[in-house]
């Protein structure tokens, strides 16, 4: 175990412990059996497919849905029983609820400012979420990115400690996502715990600190995304761009050199482990050959994803 | 926590009012149709002798008509409004909000009877100046009874908001059942006369008994006679407001 990890266990509280969740609706099993613990000041990313269970589990653990069977304790608290003390201390931000059409901007973060002991002051949150040009516009006229926006400033207003994201840029383009994620860092840097769910495998690997993979409502695999990949996909090959004559052979100690499309002076090398990239460095400085182009290839979560479950998050 | 909560309720209250304004067709269906059927039907029916034709044939009155339109397009207008709000997830929003479930939904009870003040209000402003000498109906009484009959209309509406699927069936369930209300509702034929069964089913509906009480308002009759009225509208507006409760569901 990584001297990191110890500090966690040892050093850092779970604000959130799940132990055997589990939710149906009818005869269809949402959650089969769910445990998890999300630390202070991390961001935790449950992770999978539509459909995996991720919405009903963080419902769950907000205290917006009742659970069927196991334990939640949110900031020590019950969510059931203590909601009403919980709502002051969380901020929701759900999955595809809207606001009403026609209120404008102002009017919505006056209304939720209204509902809390302690407020932010709003003109900097706007400022920050790049909403004070739209403090007068409907709801209904703003942009995806904008409403999401809006979304993270409602459920950030009272400074909650722990955030709840559920799928937050789904549907938004790629320049919108990337503002999105720039600001969920922000919020976590703040010292707000955030607790998000996505099925975009690259946000959950620019974001999250932590992953817990949930397919048919069970956690299949958890922990930081670079673990993850390391331990289910230690593969990686080295690509890179060559005019020299007979590379593959002088390379043929590496391991098998693959030819690039259509014959092109593009080479391939794979290899698995740590230590892979540095010897085709080195190998490649002892032979002298001059290289054109370099580029090394790893695994992602999506590919972790992929052998675990044996079908891409998509499918 | 007390001051809050209130404060969050006006606020609410406040903002669906603005919301409410907002929204062209809602506004104006709200207050002007009321107020135009009011006017034709009073001059081809002759809102001059409301009361002059003897009891046997119920004398055809359009400002009660106009009064119990109010009530049903405002119990329309929360139908929508509510399932609106499901569908797109607001209900979610402010539930999950500190906001309680009774000022989230008191709020649009309020803005409702509010808008309901204001078109009966157009509606007496209209028939004092174009039947001078009829509406000498006391004006406070009747809006009372108008507002008593609106508040147990919509607590139906809470019901009918539960059983509507998505928004687009919420015009034409809230007009399957709030039509043949209207239609037994006494303001068209006696209550009375009707076959044994429609008048047991005319009981069970808020509007009978609206119509009943803003009749006794209009002929002077006066409230204490019609304490039956008022009671079965509160009765009703508690069995309906119980049943929401169970039946209602968030998203």
């Amino acid at each position: 175990m990584p001297p990191s990890a110890w500090l966690i266990t040892f050093l850092v509280l779970p604000v959130i412990t799940v132990s055997n969740l589990g939710k149906r609706y009818g005869r269809t099993v949402a959650v089969d059996d769910v445990s998890l613990e999300v630390y202070e000041g991390e961001i935790f990313g449950l992770i999978g497919p539509n459909g995996a269970g991720k919405t009903t589990t963080m419902e769950c653990v907000e205290g917006n849905r009742v659970a069927d069977k196991g334990n939640i304790s949110v900031l020590g608290l019950d969510p059931q029983r203590d909601a009403n003390t919980l709502r002051q201390r969380i901020g929701v931000q759900h999955q595809e609820a809207q606001l009403q059409k026609r209120i404008k901007v102002w009017e919505a973060v006056d209304l939720w400012r209204s509902l809390y002991p302690r407020v932010v002051d709003t003109d900097s949150l706007l400022e920050r979420l790049g909403l004070e040009a739209k403090r007068n516009a409907w709801f209904m006229t703003l942009s995806g990115g904008q409403k999401q926006r809006l979304f993270i400033a409602l459920a950030l207003i009272h400074e909650p400690e722990l955030v709840f994201l559920d799928e937050l840029t789904t549907g938004l383009d790629p320049q919108a996502r990337r503002a999105i994620w720039a600001l969920v860092t922000g919020i976590r840097d703040r010292g707000t715990t955030v607790f998000l769910t996505t099925h975009l495998m690259e946000e959950a690997e620019r974001l999250c600190d932590r992953v817990a993979i949930i397919e048919h409502g069970r956690i299949i695999e958890l922990g930081t995304p670079d673990d993850l990949v390391q331990k289910h996909c230690p593969e990686r090959s080295v690509v890179f761009t060559s005019d020299d004559a007979n590379v593959a052979e002088r390379l043929q100690g590496l391991g098998a050199v693959e030819r690039g499309a259509a014959n092109t002076a593009t080479y391939i090398i794979r290899g698995a482990g740590d230590d892979f990239v540095t010897d085709v460095i080195n190998v490649i400085a002892r032979e002298g050959i001059r290289v054109r182009g370099f580029r090394t290839e790893m695994p992602t979560l999506e590919d972790v994803f992929l052998k675990l479950t044996g079908h891409g998050i998509r499918d | 926590m007390q001051r809050r909560i209130l404060q969050g309720f006006w606020k609410l209250t406040w903002l669906e009012t603005k919301i409410f304004t907002r929204e062209p067709m809602g506004f104006v269906g709200t207050l002007l149709v009321p107020l135009i059927l009011f006017i034709v039907l009073g001059r081809a029916f002759g809102a001059s002798r409301p009361v002059a034709t003897p009891a046997v044939d119920i004398p055809f009155n359009p400002a009660i008509l106009a009064a119990v339109l109010i009530a049903l397009s405002a119990v329309q207008s929360l139908v929508a409004i509510i399932s609106i709000y499901r569908e797109g997830g607001i209900l979610k929003r402010l539930r999950a909000t500190p906001l309680s479930p009774v000022t989230i939904m008191g709020a649009q009870v309020v803005v409702k009877l509010v808008f309901t003040v204001v078109s009966l209000a157009l509606v007496m402003l209209a028939g004092r100046r174009l039947f001078p000498g009829v509406m000498s109906v006391n004006v406070f009484s009747f809006t009372a009874a108008t507002l008593l009959g609106t508040f147990s209309i919509l607590s139906l509406g809470f019901v009918l908001a539960s059983l509507v699927p998505t928004a687009r069936f919420a015009q034409p369930i809230g007009a399957a059942v709030l039509y043949p209300m209207l239609a037994v509702s006494g303001l068209f034929y006696p209550v009375e006369r009707l076959p044994r069964a429609l008048q047991a089913v005319a009981f069970l509906f808020p509007t009978t008994h609206a119509v009943s009480l803003l009749q006794g308002v209009w002929n002077g009759s006066g409230w204490s006679a019609h304490w039956l009225d008022v009671a079965a509208l509160l009765v009703l507006f508690g069995a309906f407001t119980a049943l929401s409760t169970r039946v209602f569901r968030w998203e």
